[in-house]
């Protein structure tokens, strides 16, 4: 049987096309995938989702979308989309267990994940010292010195989060100023559990044989000095990968592998939508996602009504 | 809503436990751990799927702190599996149901 609509994801972008789809009585099947919830589920305090004056908690919102999305309708399932098959119509998704889907339209919000550097050191010791998520691991790391990489707000708040754990915290960037708001430089440069190494490059992370972070080597881009800090933790927040790998020669993608939208959500194929951070490595928020996802289901659902059901079957 | 197939485990346990015969999988987790939350099911089910192969437990880090200090964790969650009291296999972070069926068909003969 053929759906209507197939979300694939469930971050703000997923769940927010998922009610407005349901809404429209187009029976929308949500599939979760692997990080469900998306990107707010690793974060604590959201402060700057409209509506909720004191804050809300980001794993607390992602629940309350779900269970508003599903209060319409909307069929939310686990699991991961290994495949999807844009040539064929209807579309084809096919799941890790193997079932597959079909649909006459795809919504796609499958987010961006963190980045790491891609050191080899960084990769054997993940879990060992080696985190992207402050909020999941920053416990572990109770009176402990600890270093984090990167400049932009994700950064400052990781770092500034870590303060609550951590005996100190170095913010390792390779540049000599911050890309980070106004907002988030004052409050780093303000604490005094924090400190900054500038122009700096990570060129190790030690210790692989012990398997567990001891310490990270750093060098100065401008003077050449190599030293090293002793660190127990080590939290990686470069930026995000867009999660374009399932279809990745099936849609258009900019110079940074982002799916490219025109005309509101509207991919390089017809009746294929797309939203949230997927698409959008300029603004990133949870607001602008579920603005997007709120977009891609008006789109999908227009489509829907221009294509006479006899020419698609 | 958890699976009453998985073995709470603490660290006075943990020894016994992963010495009594079967292959024990344990998930190292947390209340205040997003991602923990997410992997909770995946484990439910596979404790469910795999009821008399293979020991399916969780830890909490919080009340239990000399396992995962033993074991190096230090992010969560973390999944190891022990096969006659050695460990033979780690994931940290998330993971899909189907690669741990994989990783848990090597070990179950």
């Amino acid at each position: 049987m053929s759906r209507e609509v197939i979300v694939i994801g469930s971050g703000p972008a997923g769940l927010t096309a998922a009610l407005y789809t349901a809404r429209a009585n187009l029976n929308p099947l949500v599939i979760e995938g692997l990080e469900a919830g998306g990107q707010l589920m690793l974060t604590t305090m959201v402060e700057n989702w409209p509506g909720h004056k004191d804050g809300v908690m980001g794993p607390d919102l992602m629940t309350d979308m779900r269970a508003q999305a599903e209060r319409f309708g909307a069929e939310i399932i686990r699991g991961n989309v290994t495949a999807v098959d844009l040539q064929s119509r209807p579309f084809k998704v096919t799941m890790s267990d193997g079932v597959q889907h079909e649909s006459r339209t795809l919504i796609l919000a499958t987010g961006a994940t963190a980045r790491l550097l891609g050191l080899p050191s960084e990769r054997r010791l993940i879990g060992h010292g080696v985190s992207t998520c402050a909020t999941c691991d920053g416990y572990f790391f109770r009176g402990k010195p600890i270093a984090v990489i990167g400049g932009g707000d994700t950064a400052m708040e990781e770092a500034l989060y870590l303060t609550r754990f951590a005996a100190h915290v170095t913010v390792i960037h390779r540049r000599a100023t911050l890309r980070a708001s106004k907002v988030m430089q004052d409050k780093a440069f303000a604490e005094k559990k924090i400190s900054f190494e500038w122009n700096a490059e990570v060129e190790e992370m030690t210790d692989v044989a012990k398997g567990e972070v001891n310490g990270i080597r750093i060098r100065n881009v401008v003077t050449g000095d190599v030293k090293t800090l002793a660190v127990d933790g080590i939290f990686v927040a470069i930026g995000h990968t867009p999660n374009t790998s399932l279809v990745a020669g099936q849609l258009e993608t900019d110079a940074n592998g982002y799916l490219v939208t025109h005309m509101g959500s509207r991919t390089s194929i017809p009746g294929v939508f797309a939203c949230g951070d997927v698409q959008d490595h300029v603004y990133r928020q949870a607001i602008t996602a579920a603005g997007s996802g709120c977009m891609a289901a008006i789109d999908a659902e227009k489509y829907l009504e221009g294509v006479p059901q006899h020419l698609n079957e | 809503m958890a699976s009453d197939k998985v073995t709470v485990l603490t660290d006075g346990t943990f020894e016994q436990t992963i010495n009594a015969g079967k292959p024990v999988l344990i998930d190292f987790w947390a209340e205040w751990c997003g991602p923990c939350r997410r992997l909770a099911p995946t484990v439910d089910e596979l404790a469910n799927d795999y009821n008399g192969k293979v020991v399916v437990a969780k830890m909490n880090v919080d009340e239990n702190p000399s396992t995962p200090m033993r074991f190096s964790i230090r992010g969560i969650p973390t999944l190891l599996l022990f096969k006659g009291g050695q460990l033979v296999e780690q994931v940290v972070g998330l993971a899909d149901k189907d690669a741990l069926k994989k990783m848990l068909d090597k070990h179950v003969a």
